[in-house]
């Protein structure tokens, strides 16, 4: 049990890491290959001929010949076993195969729209940590009220829907005050209202973790050990509580992109930005198979990386969860 | 100049007050150099709040006042934040209990040391980095060159108390408040961080040492102050204290010592049953003189659990037999890992042994299956350190205690109003009230908790009962109360004890055999009387000689 | 993670802090305008016209996009119908998605956590497994996923939001089965020897019990709020409905002139699920013996 030098115990803790870094990667492959085979599956539960679908749908009056033409270029006259295979071989090449409504290929149509909603994304996502790592350090350690006020600003923030704050902030900064533009304009100025929609809720759920786990770290006796040391309260946030704060946040992050990406669909819709979420939603509507396909597997692709860097930050920040690995 | 005869704390009448409500009224202390004052008390008596306040660290909602209130011949009754931060890690420095969060688990040891280096005075980080290794090296780091890069986490709980020590007199302050600075920590650690601070006080330095251990202060302390609920009742030189108490609460602490009495020998005071009489009024148990003679009623033989840890198997126990009859008090010693607990969940078959058997009453008990074990194991009862976690957080005392009666023989549903007079009986066996039925354990006391448990145990009607660290979370006084409790239940009922603790104290009081572990093996075993005062392997003598005891 | 584990998780630690900070008896005074708002929907949705001004459906073209007054609270919308009184009677509709969204999400959940945590071995690891899988449809994508294979509707839009919270049910569940298995009350009970049967009937089941149930509290809101999203985004209840999300969206084209169409009913989503969740916490200090 008691390892026989500093030296090894060091070595056993990297070779910890690496193993759980091993691990970590195994499962997001994992994941990705069964996210990819429910989406196969779930999609052939779709009453009614795909190759219908393909060809603007019941109403159309396509052929028989036309049908079978796209039968045999989607390859839908294979038996379903062999069809799965073909489509994890595509995706294994990066082909996500073809849009039915557009007739492009999947993979450029989303690739296009990937860079725009990421960007998105993380600019809430860096919003959202500020914002609740503002609220949290403002509403601790000031007594009653301003704690009792930080609880309710989260719970109220967290609990605004996207498309109505989204509402709310256009009638208030477009048309109101006309300060910023309804709609997404490209310019820096037309992201201003998306990103603070989708940071403002995102930051009421962080807020409140952060907020729990600072009120936990003042509580430390080590908090008492800096302080006997003549550290002021200000330099015992700024060592010591607001990392441990930080911590849950960390972790949360890659749930937290994932519920932004979730989140695009809405805005993006609200504010006609082009991006993943509209796509979605608008494949949806059409009941573009490929295209829907295609962005689950782009956003587990996103989430499930996600969960691992923040796995491997979390540990990182923490030197805690290293040594956990090691026993 | 004559700052050598000055005191280097001075307080008259300090009072602390929460709210409100004030919890301190009014304490008298002066240290001078060089001296080692402690505060003993037992939780709630105020100490711990006594000694935050003498660096007005007292908490948000805490008002503290004092006639007189210096550090260092500086008056601090004035002072304001940035007074106070002048005087904190530079002309006093702070030592709290290790419980792993002293010292803040995400920074390395050698930045918490560097702290009051940096907040105190103008150096050079290389200046200061030597600092922090020679301060390393000063209270006995093995390899500071190497510790200086850990987090708290990655240190022995003896290594991180030194570090925090480090810390504490980086800036050499005439005056260190050490607030239980032993008490997680296993003897032999104890011993050897009470030695440093002993150096430390040699060196000149006034330490005011806050503990709830008797023994532990009388080893180092020159004056003893006695503190409870709130004041000092009584004070003077270590030896004047212990030898002739004033006090009726200063001998009820020193008899509850149990290290001090003989086996039988009552441990608390009651007023109508002052120890001194009890002392020599306790006949021996029948039970123990015909115990020897009868058939084992435990037997563990040649038991071997092992765990799995990454990269191998961790051998929790290792070849461990032991017997244990009717009657009879077995004691288990170990510090902390050596495999005691697990013990104890070998005998309770809640797990199986990789190899050896457990025996009960002459029959199988590790071999049976499961089904057939069920019906008997009523036989065997347990105790444990914390009694909360082990009662449903939903039931009441009454139903604990009805349950675990009627399941004895029918495993059938218990009606707890029939159960009613048998909670009662119970209740009072174990001395507490027949109202506490109605109560939920959360709004007991520590003690009261484990005399629940103790009823409980003894509603299934256990012909042995598994004590694992029974008094571990209780004060001196409470703890002595249980232990007699025991006793006593065991004389009435004739009850097998195997009586687990890391403290020699106690098991040199409760038990008649004792078997000493370490890593897992048990390295010696005996008649108690026979292992403690002629132990045969280092160990056990070790163990011996760096257990706190009082000065005969 | 999910939202629902942290809601979870903050409404718990949120208990464990609220005793230094608070001593007094009384309930706090957002737990009681809380559990007044809930009145007021529940009175909504059990007898909307006793609550309701006027006939939610009553068309007055004359009044058309009347600001909020006296006569009219929230003002009229298009048709002039009264906002207020449509926003009542889609009380019950938007309630209804939400606890029957949370109820199926709470019923897979608690299968698949029983299963994890009584199945043995396989059964956890696989149903982590699962867990895991689904946690990578995040928020709405689970739900759009059903959405496509089933057609859009208000039927559709509940089932799917209850799927794709169950998840994250479980993994709770799971964790709060998994540590009631293995604390020391349950090993008494062990030494006690009791049958595995009672131990789980008498103190797993129980003790489980007020958890979930506050587990169910909190997510009431954030059903309705994700049902509200389909809705507002035309794959759930259809605009003439007057269901709360299918209201806003109906508002959208008239933001700019009549504002109150969709702050009024969005208000009522968020007071919803504010008072869910101080609800909630209020439950799980209850729980650990509080007011």
């Amino acid at each position: 049990m008691t390892p026989g030098s500093p030296t090894d115990e060091r070595r056993s803790i990297r070779g910890a890491t690496l193993r759980r870094a091993g691990l970590l990667v195994a499962g997001a492959v994992f994941v990705l290959w069964a996210v990819a085979t429910l989406t196969f599956f779930a999609i052939r539960l779709i009453p009614g001929d795909p190759a219908q679908a393909i060809l603007g749908g019941p109403g159309s009056q396509a052929s028989q010949e036309a049908l079978d033409q796209v039968r045999r270029d989607y390859g839908l006259d294979q038996p379903l076993i062999a069809q799965y295979f073909a489509m994890l071989g595509r995706l294994l090449t990066g082909d996500l195969g073809v849009s039915y409504a557009l007739k492009l290929p999947v993979a450029d149509l989303l690739g296009a729209q990937l860079g725009g909603t990421l960007l998105l994304a993380a600019l809430a996502l860096m919003l959202a940590w500020i914002l609740a790592l503002g609220l949290a350090i403002w509403s601790t350690g000031r007594g009653r009220v301003a704690s009792a006020l930080g609880e309710g600003v989260e719970i109220t923030a967290a609990a605004l829907p996207h498309f109505w704050l989204a509402a709310v902030l256009i009638a208030v900064f477009s048309v109101g005050l006309g300060w910023l533009p309804p709609v997404a304009t490209g310019t820096l100025a037309g992201f201003v209202l998306p990103v603070v929609t989708l940071a403002v809720p995102l930051a009421g759920f962080l807020a409140q973790v952060m907020r729990e786990s600072l009120l936990d770290a003042m509580q430390q006796p080590f908090v008492v050990s800096a302080r006997a040391r003549g550290e002021s309260a200000l330099g015992v946030r700024a060592r010591h509580t607001i990392r441990h704060a930080s911590l849950p946040a960390i972790s949360l992050s890659g749930w937290a992109l994932g519920w932004l990406l979730s989140g695009a669909v809405v805005v993006e819709t609200i504010f006609a930005m082009p991006g993943l979420g509209r796509t979605l939603l608008q494949a949806v509507t059409l009941r573009d198979i490929p295209v829907v396909t295609g962005v689950v597997l782009l956003v587990a692709l996103v989430y499930v990386l996600m969960t691992v860097l923040t796995d491997l930050a979390a540990r990182i920040a923490d030197p805690r969860l290293r040594q956990e690995a090691g026993r | 100049m004559n700052t050598e005869e000055a005191p280097v704390l001075d307080v008259s009448r300090l009072r602390v007050a929460f709210d409100g409500i004030e919890v301190v009224h009014g304490v008298d202390l002066t240290i001078s150099p060089g001296e080692c004052v402690a505060i003993v008390g037992e939780s709630g008596s105020g100490k711990s709040v006594t000694a935050r306040a003498l660096l007005g660290l007292a908490g948000a909602h805490s008002q503290a006042t004092a006639e007189r209130l210096h550090i260092d011949g500086l008056d601090l009754r004035a002072a304001g934040e940035r007074e106070w931060r002048a005087v904190r890690g530079r002309r006093a420095g702070l030592i709290l209990q290790d419980a792993l969060g002293s010292l803040d688990p995400l920074r390395t040891v050698g930045r918490e040391i560097d702290d009051p280096l940096r907040i105190h005075l103008r150096l050079s980080a290389a200046e200061r980095s030597a600092r922090v290794l020679e301060l390393l090296a000063d209270v006995g780091m093995p390899d500071p060159a190497f510790a200086v890069g850990r987090r708290s986490g990655e240190l022995s709980g003896g290594l991180r108390q030194r570090a925090l020590i480090a810390a504490a007199i980086a800036l050499d302050p005439p005056l260190l408040i050490a607030d239980e600075p032993t008490t997680a920590l296993d003897v032999t650690v104890q011993a050897r961080i009470l030695a440093l601070l002993d150096e430390i006080r040699g060196r000149g330095t006034g330490v005011l040492l806050i503990s709830h251990d008797l023994a532990v202060v009388s080893r180092m302390a020159d004056r003893i102050l006695v503190m409870r609920e709130g004041r000092i009742i009584e004070q003077g030189p270590t030896r004047t204290v212990l030898e002739s108490p004033q006090e009726d609460y200063t001998k009820a602490l020193i008899a509850a010592v149990p290290a001090q009495s003989p086996r039988g020998a009552r441990l608390s005071m009651t007023p109508e049953q002052p120890a001194i009489i009890a002392t020599t009024a306790v006949p021996t148990p029948p039970a123990a003189a015909s115990a020897a003679e009868a058939a084992p009623l435990l037997e563990l033989a040649h038991l071997t659990k092992t765990f799995a840890v990454p990269g191998g198997r961790f051998t929790a126990v290792d070849d461990v037999s032991l017997s244990l009859r009717r009657g009879e008090t077995l004691g288990l010693v170990g510090e902390s890992g050596s495999g005691k607990t697990t013990v104890a969940r070998l005998a309770l078959a809640l797990t199986a042994p990789d190899r050896g058997t457990v025996r009960f009453d002459g029959g199988q008990w590790s071999e049976l299956a499961e089904r057939d074990r069920r019906p008997k194991r009523h036989r065997i009862g347990a105790i444990y350190q914390d009694p909360l976690a082990s009662f449903d957080p939903r039931w009441k005392v009454g139903r604990l205690i009805a349950d675990a009666a009627n399941g004895a023989a029918t495993n059938g549903a218990a009606r707890p109003d029939a159960a009613r007079p048998v909670v009662a009986e119970l209740l009072e066996q174990v001395g507490l009230a027949a109202s506490v039925a109605d109560r939920r354990p959360l709004t007991l006391s520590g003690g009261q908790r484990q005399r629940v448990a103790i009823a409980r145990a003894l509603a299934a009607s256990p012909e042995l009962l598994i004590c694992d660290e029974p008094v571990s979370a209780l004060d001196v006084t409470i703890q002595a109360q249980i232990l007699d409790l025991l006793d006593e239940l065991q004389r009435q009922r004739g009850l097998a004890l195997l009586f687990i603790s890391h403290d020699l104290g106690v098991v040199a009081h409760m038990a008649d055999r004792v078997a000493v572990m370490q890593a897992g093996r048990v390295v010696e075993s005996g008649a108690a009387d026979e292992v403690f005062a002629r132990p045969e392997h280092p160990y056990t003598a070790r163990l011996v000689a760096d257990s706190p005891r009082l000065p005969r | 993670m999910s939202d629902l584990e942290l809601q979870q998780a903050t409404a718990v630690s949120a208990a464990s802090h609220a005793p230094a900070r608070r001593r007094g008896r009384m309930p706090r005074i957002g737990t009681v305008l809380a559990a007044a708002f809930v009145v007021f929907l529940l009175a909504a949705t059990v007898a909307p016209e006793l609550v309701a001004t006027q006939d939610p459906n009553e068309i007055a073209p004359g009044d058309a996009f009347q600001s909020p007054s006296l006569a009219h609270w929230f003002g009229t919308d298009e048709s002039g119908r009264d906002v207020y009184s449509r926003v009542v009677a889609g009380t019950a509709t938007s309630l209804l998605i939400g606890v029957t969204a949370t109820a199926i999400g709470l019923a897979l959940g608690l299968g698949l956590g029983v299963l994890a945590s009584f199945g043995g071995r396989i059964a956890d690891f696989s149903v982590n497994r699962l867990v895991e899988v689904l946690f990578a449809f995040p928020g709405l994508l689970l739900a759009l996923l059903v959405i496509v294979v089933y057609g859009p509707g208000p039927v559709t839009a509940t089932v799917a939001v209850g799927l794709s919270t169950a998840p994250g049910y479980a993994r709770i569940i799971r964790g709060q089965l998994v540590a009631i298995r293995s604390s020391q009350y349950v090993e008494a009970a062990r030494v006690l020897g009791r049958s595995p049967a009672r131990i789980i009937s008498r103190h797993v089941l129980p003790n489980a019990l007020l958890p979930i149930f506050v587990l169910a509290t909190l997510g009431i809101g954030q059903a309705i709020v994700w049902a509200a999203a389909l809705s507002y985004l035309g794959l759930g209840a259809q605009p003439p409905a007057a269901e709360w999300g299918a209201m806003l969206a109906a508002g959208r084209t008239y933001l700019a002139t009549a504002w109150w169409m969709t702050v009024f009913p969005g208000l009522m989503i968020v007071g919803t699920t504010i008072a869910t969740t101080v609800l909630g916490r209020a439950l799980t200090r209850r729980g650990r013996g509080e007011r």
